[in-house]
């Protein structure tokens, strides 16, 4: 099943490009249960940034964990292309993580013995149809960086070598847990500089975990979670530029 | 118990797979070095004892014919406790069911019980009745080995009279612990047996009533032999001595005492080896290990715990982990040097066997072992411990890597990112990849100079059984007799031909160094027993002068040109001057050659033979052994092919036990090494590797870059091993080397390829086990803060 094209608030079509469908998300730690997710259906259209806001523990992450692959709900259905990824087994799950989807972490997580430029040309070796990791790097403005270390980077310029990383495979899907989470306030808009150009040059599609709601203010729609579900969606017509931004 | 105790506890479980490989190499350097010195350690008290409850004598002096009346004289030397004189000779024994002529010792004792020196332990059956002449008790090996038993009867031929034999009992003897033929190397209890008769049966037959013919003596506590020894020579000079010699000298205590040298010295330098090895890879190991635990130990501080208690947390954590393996080491010791003392004792016959290894060797391995494990801790709690709380519990700054090496050259430009990161990270620690490689070389280098023994020990038959020697049969002759037997000897059934030998009892000196030995004639085109130099040469025996093997010379510190003094201990005695005209190399004993005529004519007895080569054709040979068991000249039949057999049988039983246990001690530690390397290289980077899974690399593909790294330190230090194998080798052939014996340095290249294999399948075994966790990598974990 999936979902049907819309039509957007000003009036284009919306293609979905990943749905869930009555997530749920049970985590069992010795006798106790905790419901992370308590049933959310949610779709992604294509070229959107979606901003996830919501406190700690109120089931975002685990969205975003299974929707990039990563984890399997424990009832409930995520369908991307028209194939159900909740129904693929583990090496289907690898090759559509490797094919499909950019992640961006809150620390960076870099090959610290490989280059900015290797540490892209990591994906781009495996990835289909990638762009090159000169390009990748150029589009977060770190051209002239390429043959740094992680360690000769700052955490701003760390991030968006991931955020280089995370698009240069050319993704469907960009996914990023709190990318601005470990940074001050002026490398945090840099990252989102570089965010909001991926999403607008490559059209993709994009979900974005923050703390900080002023970072909403980006976004095509925000999305509110509490408790393991969604609270509240809105969209957002008045996006403001990243660089307009500050906390 | 305390909360840090409990933390402990669930440490040493959450680890207890590093825990294990840990105590296993741990317990293979404890188990080895108790192995060799417990069993020396029984082997020389049960020596002791043995020598002690059966009164073995500490002179033996040989002799052609005394009157017992000297029995009386010889008691007055100075220092002497007791006499016991006896007849001995050797004797052609046939023995039904066994086609070849077995050589036979014939031992005189008191009819009425145990003699005063050399007393017997009876194993079965009675004594010999004082009234019956054709009774005798057997030693227990070759009774065991013709399945005789109290009752059972055979022939011999004493002095040309075939006598047919009964057996009444089965006895074992101080004097020969190690029964070995005459010229034999190894003990072979099928042809070769120890008689034990009564003196006045085996005076009558070879008619020395009222005399003897050998004689044993106790000393009085503080006594030197020597003394003794050269005051017994004067007596018995008149009466044919060949001269008296030590309890150090006699042959089966000369074999135990040398055999006691050889465990002494493995027990000096293998254990030592081994259980350095085994020190420095826990010490590698654990010293990793606890740098992974710096957020713990900054967590700990944190809350107020001094570095001293932080320090001594990890100390148990330690001393847990090398405890259990000293633990371990104990048991395996314990039992293997049981197994290994038993071995001995079935090869070295002894009525009884004590094995109670003293608290010494358990102390020092332990002592050892814990110090190597705290040692290691140390390096890594200080790093840990000298950092501020704060900082130790941050994760540590991206380490910092450089282009170095490997910059922009073509061939680094061609490499993919995973194989970079292999290269990069062992260049960045270049030190820790090398330790690595070196307990990998170190497990090659075990296996190798493990498996290297039987390559040696090939090498040494094969030139010593077929190479030097082509004759299939010596005979040995009751005396030497005139050439013309070589005649006689060759018109018997499928002999193909014969050379005849001269060999004499002498003392060799030169200046102040003299060696007790043989000096052999030898005729000047020998084919069958050449004098062969280990190089592949047969040496040219010179018109005049000695060729001495180059143990000999190096003990008489002569060269060729030197001239020295042999003194004969037969017939006449005399003294003979030789100039050293070559010396040649030999594995085993310290022989020495000369022309047998020129012997002959030095000792005035022209054209003498005693030992005869013969070449045997195969088809006739049971014809010929009936020959020669009548033959009353005939004192000894020694197959070249029991030698060969004989030989192999003993060293493939001692050193098969040898052998796989250091095999599997090698593998333990390629297994220890390269688990740990794994895991620990897994605990350092399991964030990369996991952030890898989310990006879309597969199980295999991250694999790759763990057990890469891993593969390639693995790769580095097998040619390292094959190296560290060779000198390791070296260390222990010269070690082993004794008047014996020179083990030569030979190794096969397929044991350097077995080795490799062996430590290779020991290392992917391993790997393997890391890999199966890579499997549960938690890569939400990633995502998240750090741990």
């Amino acid at each position: 099943m999936q979902a049907e094209p819309s039509l957007a608030a000003d009036g284009g079509l919306r293609r979905p490009s990943i749905t869930a469908r009555g997530l749920t998300k049970v985590y069992r730690t010795g006798e106790v249960e905790v419901h992370a997710l308590r049933g959310v259906d949610l779709t992604l259209f294509q070229s959107e940034l979606v901003v996830l806001l919501g406190p700690s523990g109120s089931g975002k992450s685990t969205l975003l964990n299974i929707l990039g692959g990563l984890d399997r709900p424990t009832a409930g259905q995520v369908f991307f292309d028209g194939e159900e990824l909740t129904a693929f087994d583990e090496s289907t799950l690898t090759r559509y993580r490797r094919d499909y989807v950019g992640f961006v972490f809150q620390f960076y997580n870099l090959i610290p013995s490989l280059t900015a430029r290797e540490n892209v040309a990591l994906v781009t070796e495996i990835a289909p149809k990638p762009i090159t990791p000169e390009e990748a790097l150029g589009l977060v403005g770190l051209g002239e960086r390429l043959d740094h270390f992680p360690a000769q980077l700052s955490g701003g310029e760390q991030q968006r070598v991931a955020i280089a990383r995370a698009i240069a495979k050319q993704p469907r899907i960009l996914l990023c847990d709190e990318p601005t989470g470990a940074l001050d306030s002026k490398s945090g808009t840099i990252v989102l500089e570089a965010i909001q150009r991926v999403n607008e040059e490559l059209g993709t599609t994009t979900a974005l975990i923050t703390h900080n709601a002023i970072i909403a203010e980006m976004a095509d729609r925000v999305i509110s979670f509490a408790d393991g579900h969604i609270s509240e969606t809105r969209d957002n017509p008045s996006k403001r530029r990243a660089s307009e931004m500050t906390w | 118990m305390s909360a840090l105790n409990r933390k402990l506890r669930r440490d040493l479980w959450r680890l207890r797979g590093q825990m294990l490989a840990i105590a296993l190499i741990v317990a293979s350097g404890v188990g080895v070095l108790i192995m060799s010195l417990s069993s020396h350690e029984a082997l020389r008290e049960t020596a002791e004892a043995y020598y002690e409850r059966y009164r073995f004598a500490q002179v033996f002096a040989e002799v052609k014919r005394a009157p017992r009346s000297m029995e009386s004289k010889i008691a007055e030397l100075p220092g002497v406790q007791a006499v016991e004189t006896r007849i001995a000779e050797f004797a052609v024994v046939d023995v039904e069911g066994f086609e070849e002529p077995i050589i036979g010792q014939f031992v005189s004792v008191p009819e009425r019980g145990q003699p005063l020196l050399n007393r017997l332990a009876l194993r079965s059956g009675r004594w010999i009745a004082p009234d019956r002449v054709d009774e005798v008790i057997v030693n227990e090996p070759f009774a065991e080995a013709h399945g005789l038993i109290p009752g059972d009867s055979f022939q011999a031929v004493l002095r040309g009279n075939k006598r047919t034999l009964t057996v009444v009992g089965t006895a074992l003897s101080p004097e020969f612990v190690y029964a070995i033929g005459p010229g034999a190397l190894m003990p072979d209890s099928e042809r070769f047996g120890v008689f034990w008769m009564g003196r006045e049966a085996l005076a009558a037959a070879y008619d020395l009533e009222d005399s003897f013919n050998d004689v044993a003596l106790s000393l009085l506590r503080g006594t030197e032999p020597t003394a003794v020894i050269e005051r017994l020579d004067s007596l018995l000079e008149d009466y044919g001595g060949i001269g008296a010699y030590a309890r150090k000298d006699q042959i089966s205590n000369w074999f135990i005492m040398s055999e006691l040298e050889q465990l002494r010295s493995m027990s000096a330098i293998l254990p030592t080896i081994f259980l350095g090895v085994a020190a420095f890879l826990t010490n590698m190991v654990l010293a990793r290990l606890i740098a992974i635990e710096r957020t713990e130990i900054g967590l700990l501080k944190a809350f107020g715990y001094s570095n001293l208690a932080v320090g001594w947390h990890y100390a148990k954590l330690v001393m847990v982990m090398a405890g259990l393996g000293v633990l371990l080491g104990w048991a395996l010791g314990y039992g293997l040097g049981y197994m290994n003392t038993q071995i001995y004792a079935e090869q070295f016959r002894f009525p009884f066997l004590l094995f109670r290894p003293g608290p010494g060797s358990f102390a020092t391995a332990a002592a050892v072992s814990m110090a190597a494990a705290l040692l290691g801790a140390v390096g890594g709690v200080r790093g840990a411990v000298s950092l501020a709380p704060a900082e130790a519990m941050r994760p540590p700054a991206p380490p910092s890597f450089q282009r170095g090496a490997m910059g922009k050259s073509r061939a680094a430009a061609a490499l993919d990112q995973p194989t970079r990161m292999i290269f990069r990270q062992i260049l960045r620690w270049p030190l820790r990849a090398f330790l690595t490689a070196s307990g990998i070389a170190m497990a090659v280098a075990v296996m190798i100079s493990t498996l290297q023994w039987f390559d040696s020990i090939d090498h040494m038959a094969h030139v010593n059984f077929f190479e030097s020697q082509h004759q299939d049969a010596t005979i040995g002759l009751v005396e030497a007799e005139h050439e013309s037997i070589v005649r006689e000897l060759a018109g018997l059934p499928g002999v193909l031909a014969v050379e005849p030998q001269r060999i004499v009892t002498a003392v060799f000196r030169a200046g102040t160094r003299m060696h007790r030995g043989s000096l052999t004639g030898i005729v000047p085109d020998a084919r069958l027993q050449p004098i062969y130099d280990t190089s592949g040469q047969v040496v040219d025996l010179p018109p005049s002068g000695l060729v001495l093997s180059s143990m000999l010379a190096e003990k008489l510190a002569v060269s060729p040109g030197d001239q020295i003094w042999v003194e004969v201990l037969e017939g006449r005695r005399p003294t003979l001057q030789f100039p050293v005209a070559a010396v040649f190399e030999t594995y085993l004993g310290m022989p020495a050659y000369i022309d047998k005529e020129a012997l002959n004519r030095r000792l005035l007895e022209p054209r003498r033979a005693q030992f005869l080569g013969l070449l045997i054709d195969e088809a006739e040979q049971s014809a010929l052994f009936a020959e020669l068991k009548d033959l009353p000249e005939v004192s000894a039949v020694m197959m070249r092919r029991a030698a060969v057999d004989t030989f192999h049988e003993t060293l493939a039983r001692t050193l098969t036990i040898f052998v796989s246990f250091f095999s599997v001690f090698s593998c333990t530690l390629a297994f220890g090494v390269v688990y740990n390397t794994a895991r620990i290289a897994l605990s350092e980077r399991g964030r990369e590797l996991a952030t890898l899974r989310v990006l879309g690399f597969t199980r295999w593909e991250i694999s790759y870059i763990l057990l890469g790294e891993v593969g390639l330190t693995v790769f580095f230090g097998l040619p390292l091993g094959c190296l560290a194998g060779f000198g390791l080798t070296w260390l222990i052939t010269s070690a082993f080397e004794t008047e014996l014996y020179r083990v030569p340095l030979v190794i096969d290249p397929s044991t350097f390829g077995l080795a490799v294999v062996v430590v290779l399948l020991a290392a992917v075994v391993s790997g393997l086990l890391v890999r199966e966790r890579l499997d549960a990598l938690d890569l939400i974990a990633v995502l998240k803060t750090r741990e």
